[in-house]
C-alpha cells in the first residue's frame, strides 16, 4: 500500500508539491488529473525518486518502507515502475539488451538468481507481440528514432515484463493516436491486478475510457483539490479546471 | 583513528580489485646492467645469438638514436625519464635447451595461467571448439617463453614464431621486411626499440593462405626497472589472410616502467591483416603513482594493390599512451581502418589517434574513434589523414566521439587533414557529449545501480567499436570497460 502523508517537495529552490495526501491500496487505480504545472510530473518524478527533486515536508511509505530511504534503482527492486511521459534515449543499447539489464539487474538487487537467456528471449517474445512491439524494435537501440507511439509502447512492455507492484503512469496518453492509445491501453489493462497498484496521470478524460480507474483526483497548484469516482472525469472533461483553480485562488 | 585507518584500508583494498593483474611473478631473472651503450646493444644480440647484420643494424640505430631528441609535441606531462637507469634486458633465467612446453618455468606457467591464457595445447584443446583456437605467443619480460599450435600452422605453411628464431631461422624474411615499414630513424622510441628489441613475435602467411586460427601474443612486463621493447612483424603475402590479437598486462609497480614497442605490418596484393589489441597495462594508482608509459609505434604498409590493414584496440591501461596506429595506402585499391576505444581513469593520460595516408588510386580509409574520459584524465584524440598527388578518388570517412564522464577529466581532438589532389573526398564528423542526468535516471528507474547504468551507457556509447573485435575479445573488453570505469562516478 502506497501512503503519502502532507507530502511536500520541491526543485532546485521552487516549491511544487504544497501538502499532497494520497492512499492508494493494491488492486486500485487512481486517476490524477489537472492543469499544465499542477505539479504531476513532479509527483512521479518524486515518486520514483529523481535527483534534485527533495521531500521538505511530510512523508511517503511504500508497503511500510520510508521511500526517502532509498534510491531510484532500490525503489525499482522494491516493486517501483514509472512509464515516462517522455523516454529517454540510450544510444547504441539495443532495446532487448536494455529490458535483459533491467530484469537481470532487479532480480539481482533482490537477491534473486539472473534469468537465463533463453527463458528470457521465449519471455519477451510473448510480452512484445501482445503490444505488437516487433522483432526488430527490439532490435533497436533502446528508444532512439522511435515514434511517439513505439516509445510508449515499449514504456509498456518494460513495465509488463519487470512485473512491478507500483506503477506509475505519466501522460502515457501524449503522442498517441487513436489506434496506438487503445494498444497501449489494452496492455495497461492486462496488467491490473489484485496485487497491483496504479496511478495514472493525464490531462486528458479519454485515456480514462479505456483505462477505467477507481478513483479521480484534481491536482492543482501542488495540492489535491478533489477527488471523486470515475464520473469526475467526466465532469472534467466538459468543464475544464477553470472551477479548480479558481476556487485554489479565491 | 580507527575509523582513518579502515577507510585508508578500504582505498587501498579498491585500487587492488581494480587492477587484478597486479600480482608479481617471483622467479630468478636475468638482467643486463642498468643503462644503454654499444656494449649493451652487443650484449642483448649476442645473448640472443643473432648474426652479424642484425647487430650493425641495432647498433645503427643505436647511433641514431644517441642523435635524437624526445617529442615533446604530444598532449602528455610526465617527469623526464632517465634512460641511463633502465635495464634493457631482463630474461626470466631458463634451464638449458627449452624443447618443449612442459620445459616452461611452471611459475611462467602459472603466471599465464591467473592471466586467463592458458598455454598448454591440451589445456586449450579441451576447452574450445577447433574453429576458436588461438595461438598464442607469450612473451614475459624480453623473451619469448612460450608459443602454441606451431606444428599445426606450419602445416599451413605459416610461420608464427617469437621474432628472436625468425631472425636465426629465416633470415631472407627479416632482412627484406624489417624497418620497412618503420624506418631505423622513424622517431625517438622507435629508433630506441631498433636498437634494443629483445623480443616479439614474427609472422609469415604464404600466398592464398588464411591463416587457419587466430594468432595472439600476450605481453607481460614482469621484473623492476625494466623497459619492454617488443618488436612485431606481420606480413602476409599476396591473396593471404591473418587475424591477430595482442593482450598486454603488468605488475602494480610504484616506479613507472617503460614500454616502448614497434609494430610492422606488410599486406601484399589481396592480402588481408586484422590486427586488434587490448591494452591493460597498469594504470597507476589512485593518486597517480606508478604505471606505464606506453610509448608505442604501430604502423601497417598496404603495399601492393586491393590490400587491406586493420587496427582495431581497446585502450584502458597505461600511466601515459602514446599511439598511433597506422595505415600507408601504397598499393591501389587498397584500404585501411581503425577503430578504437581508448577510455581514461584517473590520472591517466592518453595521447592517441592514427594516420591514413593515402598514396594510390582509388584508396578509402575509415577511421571510428571513441574516447571515454572520467576521473582527473586527459583524453586526445590525434589524427592525420592525408592525400598524395596521385592519390586520385581517395575516400576518408572520420567520426570521432568522446563521452565526459565527471567533470575534471578533458577530451581533445585535434584532427590534421590534407589533400593535395583535387578528387579526394574527406569527411570528419566529431561529438562530444556528457552522460545526461536524465540517461542515469532513466536507467536507475528500472533497477539499475549507478555503475551499472553508466557500464550500460559506455557500452552503448563504444558498441560500434566493440563489434568490430574477435567474438572472444569483444566479451573481454566489454568487461574490461566496466572495471576501469569503476569508481568513476559519485
Amino acid at each position: 500500500m502506497l501512503e503519502i502523508k502532507n507530502l511536500h517537495a520541491e526543485v532546485d529552490g521552487n516549491k511544487i508539491l504544497r501538502g499532497i495526501d494520497l492512499t492508494v491500496r493494491p488492486g486500485e487505480i487512481h486517476a490524477i488529473m489537472g492543469p499544465n504545472g499542477s505539479g504531476k510530473s513532479t509527483l512521479s518524478y518524486v515518486l520514483a525518486g529523481k535527483e534534485d527533486y527533495e521531500i521538505t515536508e511530510g512523508s511517503i511509505t511504500y508497503n511500510g518502507v520510508d521511500w526517502e530511504e532509498l534510491g531510484a534503482d532500490e525503489r525499482a527492486a522494491a516493486g517501483m515502475f514509472l512509464a515516462f511521459q517522455y523516454p529517454i534515449e540510450i544510444p547504441g543499447v539495443a532495446t532487448m539488451t536494455f529490458l535483459k539489464t533491467a530484469l537481470n539487474a532487479q532480480r539481482k538487487a533482490r537477491g534473486e538468481e539472473e534469468i537465463s537467456t533463453p527463458d528470457f528471449m521465449k519471455l519477451v517474445r510473448e510480452k512484445a507481440k501482445e503490444l505488437k512491439v516487433t522483432p526488430d524494435m527490439l532490435k533497436r537501440p533502446l528508444n532512439v528514432g522511435f515514434s511517439g507511439g513505439e516509445k510508449k509502447r515499449a514504456e509498456i512492455l518494460q513495465m509488463s515484463l519487470l512485473e512491478p507492484s507500483l506503477c506509475v503512469l505519466d501522460e502515457t496518453d501524449s503522442g498517441l493516436d487513436i489506434d496506438a492509445l487503445r494498444i497501449v491501453s489494452e496492455g495497461v489493462n492486462q496488467l491490473r491486478s489484485p496485487d497491483r497498484s496504479m496511478i495514472v496521470i493525464t490531462h486528458y478524460q479519454r485515456l480514462l475510457d479505456h483505462i477505467v480507474p477507481d478513483v479521480v483526483h484534481v491536482l492543482s497548484k501542488g495540492k489535491i483539490v478533489k477527488t471523486g469516482g470515475k464520473e469526475l472525469a467526466l465532469e472534467l472533461e466538459k468543464n475544464g479546471y477553470a472551477d479548480y483553480v479558481d476556487e485554489e485562488a479565491a | 583513528m580507527a575509523a582513518v585507518q579502515e577507510t585508508i584500508d578500504k582505498v587501498k583494498a579498491i585500487d587492488v580489485d581494480q587492477y587484478k593483474y597486479g600480482f608479481v611473478t617471483d622467479i630468478e631473472s636475468e638482467l643486463a646492467p642498468k643503462g644503454l651503450s654499444e656494449e649493451i646493444v652487443a650484449y642483448i644480440s649476442a645473448k640472443k645469438e643473432e648474426p652479424e647484420w642484425m647487430l650493425n643494424w641495432r647498433l645503427e640505430a643505436y647511433r641514431r638514436w644517441k642523435t635524437m631528441d624526445e617529442p615533446t609535441w604530444a598532449r602528455v606531462e610526465y617527469p623526464k625519464i632517465d634512460f641511463e637507469d633502465l635495464h634493457y634486458y631482463a630474461a626470466p633465467k631458463k634451464r638449458e635447451g627449452l624443447k618443449s612446453l612442459d620445459e616452461v618455468d611452471p611459475e611462467i606457467l602459472e603466471t599465464y595461467k591467473k592471466l586467463g591464457i592458458p598455454l598448454s595445447e591440451q589445456e586449450i584443446l579441451a576447452g574450445v571448439a577447433p574453429e576458436h583456437r588461438v595461438a598464442v605467443d607469450a612473451v614475459f619480460d624480453s623473451v619469448s617463453v612460450a608459443t602454441t599450435f606451431k606444428e599445426e600452422l606450419a602445416k599451413a605453411g605459416v610461420i608464427f614464431c617469437p621474432i628472436s628464431e625468425a631472425i636465426r631461422e629465416h633470415p631472407e624474411l627479416v632482412q627484406k621486411y624489417l624497418g620497412s615499414v618503420v624506418p631505423v630513424s622513424d622517431n625517438f622510441y622507435a629508433t630506441l626499440n631498433s636498437a634494443v628489441f629483445s623480443d616479439g613475435s614474427f609472422v609469415y602467411i604464404p600466398p592464398g593462405v588464411r591463416c587457419p586460427m587466430e594468432l595472439s601474443t600476450y605481453f607481460r612486463i614482469n621484473e623492476q626497472n625494466t623497459g619492454q621493447f617488443e618488436r612485431t612483424l606481420i606480413i602476409a603475402d599476396k591473396g593471404s589472410y591473418v587475424s591477430y590479437l595482442e593482450g598486454c598486462t603488468a605488475p602494480q609497480r610504484d616506479e613507472n616502467q617503460l614500454h616502448a614497442a614497434v609494430v610492422e605490418l606488410v599486406a601484399l596484393e589481396d592480402a588481408q591483416i586484422k590486427y586488434s589489441t587490448v591494452q591493460n597495462w597498469y594504470p597507476g594508482d589512485s593518486e597517480g603513482k606508478g604505471g606505464i608509459y606506453n610509448f608505442v609505434t604501430k604502423r601497417g604498409d598496404c603495399r601492393e594493390k586491393n590490400s587491406k590493414i586493420s587496427w582495431t584496440q581497446v585502450e584502458t591501461g597505461s600511466a601515459i599512451t602514446w599511439k598511433y596506429p597506422s595505415c600507408i595506402l601504397r598499393g591501389d585499391n587498397s584500404q585501411g581502418e581503425f577503430y578504437s576505444i581508448a577510455i581514461s581513469n584517473g590520472h591517466q593520460q592518453i595521447d592517441s589517434g592514427t594516420k591514413m595516408i593515402h598514396l594510390g588510386k582509388n584508396t578509402a580509409s575509415r577511421i571510428i574513434s571513441k574516447g571515454i574520459s572520467a576521473g582527473v584524465s586527459q583524453n586526445t584524440y590525434r589524427g592525420q589523414v592525408s592525400a598524395h598527388r596521385k592519390a586520385s578518388n581517395a575516400r576518408n570517412f572520420t567520426q570521432c566521439d568522446s563521452l565526459l564522464i565527471g567533470d575534471k577529466c578533458g577530451a581533445h581532438t585535434v584532427p590534421y587533414i590534407e589533400s593535395k589532389n583535387s578528387t579526394a573526398v574527406f569527411e570528419h564528423e566529431a561529438t562530444t557529449s556528457k552522460i545526461s542526468d536524465d540517461q542515469m535516471f532513466y536507467c536507475q528507474a528500472r533497477g539499475l545501480n549507478e555503475e551499472e547504468a553508466v557500464a550500460l551507457i559506455v557500452n552503448g556509447f563504444v558498441r560500434d567499436v566493440i563489434q568490430q573485435l574477435p567474438m572472444e575479445f569483444a566479451v573481454e573488453a566489454q568487461k574490461l570497460i566496466s572495471i576501469s570505469l569503476e569508481g568513476s562516478v559519485g
